[in-house]
């Protein structure tokens, strides 16, 4: 495992081919490779127990997927104005960047936070940040995705008291954050509190949202980004699962019913790699968590069996060498995308190996998904690679191998114990590391980078332009807020805040409050900090 | 001190989560024979200094995905001389524009080795460096 392997014989023919999930590609498939194969019980119609083709019986016919470009940047008046931009477009749904400060809850005018106001995306101290990031934004028809995780319980208060305050009813809006800290600790890095409490915040916005906003999904689970840190396509799926059940078995000690609350869990999962390697990868989840669903966990209601997904091409696939050849890696992975029966599709643009995307680049990204939903017939049938017997055969090993892991995982105790040992952050890297020097060594081809090299001048790294100018405009009005705001009423809701933290009740209601007393991130987030501590992260070398 | 293997501090300053390089490298220089320390993520230049001095590594390899390097590096090679550590190696990889390379050489900063470096070059740079 760790890296595909193509062994040659001396003609240069290809002998064998073992892809990074482990799995032996044999040069010809047929018949008998499905011999086993029953379509009732392993395949099922579309819309029909498993789910392997698919979770809605009509799906593209009844209802194309929807399309999300990262964006958010800078202040939140720019913020809205490429969300505004982006829905000229014919964008369906916002998919929101946060600044690092705001992803850490720091406020932007913390010292921490200097250099890093606006850079990676919006910056949030307070609710007139969201306030005026959605003003004029129909949110009752369009879904926002918020990423963020360690303070994702804030900004879906945030968003629900924006939402209150343009008089949109709380059953139609549908919010998204991400809110996955587990896999934070595994890969993207922007935790906050240790494992066991950050669990419990997670819990709490689950529960809360299944009565308040039941439209609202409270948790979108990333094997996107464990992926991009290292794992092989198996692993990322049973680490999102793993991850995934953490979560569950959290809100069902609370004495909540499986069926309450799982129809809303989604999942935000990876393209890059081996094409087939893919497609087999996402029809094997979707089988594999409908019987999670089913026998584990009881679940009645065929929704809690869907495995709903952004399945999203990965930036980990793009080259900074011959930029424009992502144009044509990202329409590969759009493709596998709609094959695999993704709900919602995003593509990294061209340009991210070196830069934020420019409005161009984030356009072409966009026009490549409508390009084959309007023109290359994939709205026509669903699931049109289903029975093929390469594709079947190899959606079967997937599934094997993605419970192999998830075995794994299991024998150490379950996922909030693998990452509070490193078990899974020493995996991941090591994998990373594999790959890594299996490009160096050009035993993985890649183009551009070891193969089919041109002496091009490089394309030189930009870097997004650091704006101090936004940063102080930012600053400025988080003063403002903190002058005008009544302070008494800040110090009795965070106070509040305080109780129920200690009481390990849940937060939900009483951040609300907080919120539209318009604290501060810093504020609310040091209330979590007092009481919760902070994550260590364990050594793994 | 022939014989003394080479002890290097892989750290990633600021508030930037992404260290899949910082450990990658990590494992690559292992790998050729140095004893290698992580400081972990959201690290402040004294944090990093901190654990220099208490690892007595002989490298400091900072890991910069964010595009701060310049104000990181200044306050670093600032705090260094402040604290008479020169004799530490200071290398620095992630996402650094090639325009910006000579910037942070005139810093005192001896090696930078931006994303796709092949290992050997930081491998060799710093074996070499180190006496």
């Amino acid at each position: 495992m760790g890296v595909a392997t193509y062994i040659k014989n001396e003609k240069g023919e290809i002998g064998e081919v073992i892809l990074q999930s482990g799995i032996k590609v044999k040069p010809v498939y047929g018949p008998e490779d499905l011999a086993d194969l029953d379509y009732e019980k392993d395949l099922g119609n579309p819309g029909e127990y498993p789910f392997t083709r698919g979770i809605h019986p009509g799906m593209y016919r009844i209802r194309p997927w929807t399309m999300r470009q990262y964006s958010g940047f800078g202040t939140p008046y720019e913020t809205n104005e490429r969300f505004k931009f982006l829905i000229a477009h014919g964008q369906t749904g916002l998919n929101v960047a946060f600044d690092l400060p705001t992803q850490l809850g720091l406020d932007s005018d913390d010292p921490l936070a200097e250099g890093e106001v606006g850079r990676v995306g919006m910056a949030v101290d307070t609710l007139r940040d969201f306030e005026i990031a959605f003003a004029d934004i129909p949110l009752d028809r369009i879904g926002s995705g918020l990423t963020i995780n360690a303070v994702a319980s804030i900004t879906l208060a945030m968003y629900q008291a924006t939402a209150e305050g343009y008089k949109f009813a709380l059953d139609k809006i549908s919010a998204t954050p991400q809110n996955d800290i587990l896999k934070e600790m595994v890969g993207r890095g922007n935790w906050i509190f240790p494992v066991e409490p950050s669990i419990r915040l997670i819990g709490d916005t689950i529960e809360y949202s299944a009565k308040v906003m039941p439209r609202t999904n409270p948790v979108s689970v990333c094997g996107y980004h464990i992926r991009e840190s290292g794992c092989t396509p198996a692993q990322e799926i049973a680490y999102a699962f793993e991850i995934a059940m953490t979560y569950i078995d959290h809100v069902l000690q609370r004495g909540l019913d499986i069926d309450e609350f799982a129809p809303r869990i989604s999942f935000n999962l990876d393209i890059f790699g081996n094409f087939f390697e893919q497609v087999a990868k996402f029809r094997a989840a979707r089988r594999l968590w409908a019987k999670l669903l089913k026998e584990k966990y009881k679940a009645k209601n065929p929704r809690s069996m869907w495995l709903r997904g952004l399945f999203g091409g990965g930036g980990g696939g793009l080259t900074k060498q011959q930029p424009l050849n992502n144009i044509v890696r990202g329409a590969y992975y759009a493709l596998i995308s709609a094959l695999s029966g993704t709900q919602t599709m995003a593509l990294c643009s061209y340009d991210e190996a070196y830069t934020i995307p420019t409005p161009q680049a984030a356009i072409i990204s966009l026009r490549t998904m409508e390009i084959l939903l309007e023109e290359m017939g994939l709205r026509d049938t669903v699931d049109p690679l289903g029975g093929s017997y390469y594709i079947e055969s190899l959606t079967s090993q997937m599934e094997e191998r993605i419970t192999e892991e998830m075995r794994k995982v299991e024998e150490i105790g379950g996922m909030a114990r693998a990452v509070e040992t490193g078990y899974i952050q020493r995996e991941v890297a090591k994998q990373a590391y594999l790959y890594e020097k299996a490009l160096q060594e050009g035993k993985v081809h890649k183009v551009g980078v070891n193969i089919y090299k041109e002496d091009e001048e490089e394309e030189e790294v930009q870097l997004h332009e650091y704006n101090p100018d936004a940063a102080e405009v930012q600053i400025k009005s988080l003063k403002e807020v903190r002058r005008t705001r009544d302070n008494r009423k800040v110090v009795q809701t965070l106070r509040d805040l305080e109780k129920a933290v200690r009481r390990g009740e849940n937060v939900m209601p009483s951040l609300l409050e907080s919120v539209k007393a318009y604290a501060t991130m810093g504020e609310m987030t040091r209330v979590f900090r007092d009481v919760y501590g902070e994550f260590k992260e364990p050594s793994i070398f | 001190m022939k014989d003394k293997r080479i002890r290097v501090l892989v750290a990633k300053p600021g508030l930037d989560g992404h260290d899949r390089g910082a450990k990658v490298i990590a494992q690559a220089l292992r790998d050729a024979g140095m004893e290698v320390v992580y400081t972990g993520l959201h690290q402040t230049i004294d944090q990093i200094l901190n654990a220099a001095i208490q690892e007595d590594v002989d490298v400091i390899g900072l890991s910069i995905l964010s595009g701060a390097h310049i104000p990181l590096c200044e306050k670093l090679m600032g705090r260094m001389r402040e604290e008479d550590l020169s004799d530490i190696l200071v290398v620095v990889g992630g996402v650094i524009p090639k325009r910006d390379i000579q910037k942070l050489k005139g810093m005192g900063i001896k090696g930078v080795f931006p994303g796709g470096t092949p290992f050997a070059e930081p491998i060799r740079f710093i074996r070499e460096s180190v006496k």
